[in-house]
């Protein structure tokens, strides 16, 4: 550390080479999974049933074409859409309008609400598990709402388990915009929700889009509830890919294939929108 | 954060004229008599907690009091009482089910503290790196939240298939590359099914520690670093006397969040392992998920689920309570 004298721009030489060599293994062990997946999903089968080969023997296209008709990949992928895409939608309109409640307004119960929400963040899925299914079950018995296997009741679930996250991160995010911008535009004659919709929201854009994302992926990766709530036709892609393993062969070429497939909607949505998702945490989450 | 203040402004000019035509509809002018406003706007959130999460945990609660095999599904609350016969089992260690979900237990705190160590360790550590700006450091920093942005399966089922016994990459780059073992191991069985699995939980948790560091980061105020610089603290001392002190706050909330994720973590070892974990990697929500739908023990299953939030809400209180003083006296 003999150049400590040096701006704190030019750090010395041994920060430099550790940096070097830490990132270079870090770079590895990241993209070597994704190596695998790139390039085992363009090899034939017999490159991946035989032993590990880093370079294919010839490159295919034909996983990506046999994926959709080994399994009923496009219904998976659309239930998929449909479950987390409504989930999404409602989360953040929710969570919107009890953040800015909360963030707002000072009422009684308002700690205990908070407190509440956010106690549940901790709690084992596996915990709510069995007496969601039971509650489902016997819903659907007295009522003739079919909640169980169906997408409705999936939608509820994943909604409610992404709100209290949602919540937490857009309190913090809605206290961070100035209140004399909403009290002018309450001055001005809009209602509370005239402001909340003409002028918090739109402040607050890069919080309310890291929070969809966050809702988003959590819905579209989720597995123990989708693997007891769902049937043939209402099945997710999170347990549908399991299809590609039958007893006899497992086509991995396939199964790389259709998770790259199923992978870059989610991957190209959150690395576009990291940029927000960084300003998000750090002024909501991170405070 | 200065963009999107700014971004608001002339939004909130624009919606200021917008409004003004609809001025005077009844009902819209001032606070007073609007009590019930911020209740209403919480009831979706409320209903939505009530019926997902706190009713099922009190009828989660009152399963476990009783015997709930596979006739009694349908009409639950017609199942028998049992008193505390479930918790009874789940905890005598001597019979094959308490013991075994004592031995979960202990594989689940193992697991998750190597995890949650290590996947803060890199993510501070690549947050940290990744400080001070360089050529090719946006493209490192979308890289590295890949992990985190893949779905679970997706990622998981491509360890799997690494950790193939004949096929995978793991045995071809360990066995017949560096010659580092006498004969294939196997992966997905047996102990090393624990090391497996440990790998697959650190490549996709760090990135979250380095995304929630990384922010924390940018809430240090530039200032510092350079009076410190000034002072003739090298880059080592800043790291250690500036950088790691300001993320406390951070860390105590991020350490906490990925404890309590990584320990009831379901989605990645039943991807991996299916609905039978090896013994070595027996997570404690793969052994109660088992416990009940495998074998359609609800009551059980419910006990141990209690159990288990008890130890969690028991954990939680106590870090919350030590970090908290721990920073308090450190303030002084």
């Amino acid at each position: 550390m003999s150049d400590s004298y040096r701006s704190p721009m030019a750090p010395p030489r041994s920060f430099l080479w550790t940096r070097r060599i830490f990132l270079t293994l870090l770079t590895g062990f990241v993209l070597v999974p994704v190596y695998v997946m790139v390039s085992s999903s363009l090899k034939p089968l017999q490159d991946v049933s035989g032993k590990f080969r880093w370079l294919p023997s010839g490159l295919t296209i034909r996983p990506y074409i046999d994926i959709w008709s080994t399994v009923p990949l496009a219904r998976y992928f659309v239930n998929s859409l449909i479950v987390a895409g409504a989930a999404t939608a409602g989360s953040v309109v929710i969570a919107v309008f009890a953040s800015y409640a909360v963030s707002r307004y000072s009422f009684r119960g308002k700690r205990v609400f908070t407190v509440t929400v956010l106690s549940t963040q901790m709690f084992p899925g596996i915990l709510f598990l069995l007496p969601l299914f039971l509650l489902y079950v016997n819903i659907g018995n007295a009522t003739g709402i079919a909640l169980f296997g169906s997408r409705g009741g999936l939608i509820l679930t994943y909604l409610t388990f992404t709100l209290p996250f949602s919540i937490w991160m857009l309190i913090g995010y809605f206290d961070s915009v100035p209140r004399d911008l909403d009290e002018a535009a309450l001055v001005d004659g809009c209602g509370p929700l005239g402001a909340l919709f003409r002028v918090v929201v739109p402040a607050a854009i890069p919080g309310i889009v890291a929070v969809a994302v966050y809702a988003f992926m959590t819905a579209w990766g989720e597995v123990l509830f989708a693997s007891v709530m769902t049937n043939d036709t209402t099945r997710t892609l999170a347990v549908g890919l399991q299809g590609y393993s039958t007893l006899n062969d497992v086509y991995w070429n396939q199964i790389m294939a259709a998770s790259l497939v199923v992978s870059v909607p989610v991957v190209a949505g959150f690395l576009l929108l990291q940029r927000y998702l960084v300003a998000g945490l750090t002024a909501g989450a991170v405070k | 954060m200065t963009t999107t203040v700014d971004a608001g402004r002339p939004t909130a000019q624009k919606s200021s004229r917008a409004a003004g035509p609809r001025r005077g509809r009844p009902g819209r002018s001032g606070r007073a008599g609007r009590a019930w406003l911020p209740y209403l706007l919480l009831l979706p959130a409320l209903i939505l907690e009530l019926l997902v999460h706190l009713v099922p945990m009190v009828i989660g609660a009152v399963m476990s009091l009783k015997e709930i095999t596979q006739f009694y599904i349908r009409n639950w609350t017609a199942a028998p009482w049992s008193g505390f016969d479930n918790y009874r089992v789940s905890v005598d260690v001597d019979a094959p089910v308490g013991e075994a979900l004592l031995h979960s237990f202990f594989v689940t705190v193992g697991f998750t503290l190597l995890s949650v160590a290590l996947c803060w360790l890199i993510g501070t550590a690549a947050a940290i790196c990744l400080q001070d700006s360089f050529r090719g450091r946006g493209l490192l920093r979308t890289l590295f939240l890949v992990p985190y942005a893949l779905p679970v399966y997706a990622a998981v089922i491509t360890w799997v298939f690494m950790f193939q016994h004949d096929n995978g990459l793991v045995n071809h780059v360990l066995h017949d590359q560096l010659h580092l073992t006498d004969k294939p191991s196997f992966w997905l069985i047996g102990d090393n099914s624990f090391w497996a699995l440990l790998t697959v939980s650190v490549w996709r948790g760090w990135p979250f520690a380095f995304l929630i560091v990384m922010a924390g980061l940018q809430n240090i105020p530039r200032e510092l670093y350079e009076a410190a610089a000034l002072d003739g603290a090298g880059m080592w001392q800043q790291i250690r006397r500036i950088t790691l002190p300001s993320l406390r706050p951070v860390n105590q909330v991020l350490v906490l969040v990925l404890f309590l994720w990584t320990f009831n973590d379901f989605n990645t070892p039943y991807v991996m392992f299916g609905k039978a974990a090896p013994r070595a990697a027996d997570l404690i929500s793969v052994h109660i998920y088992q416990a009940s739908f495998v074998s359609w023990d609800f009551g059980t299953g419910s006990a141990m689920s209690v159990l288990l939030l008890l130890f969690l809400l028991v954990v939680t209180g106590v870090y919350l309570a030590v970090t908290s003083r721990g920073r308090r006296t450190a303030d002084v």
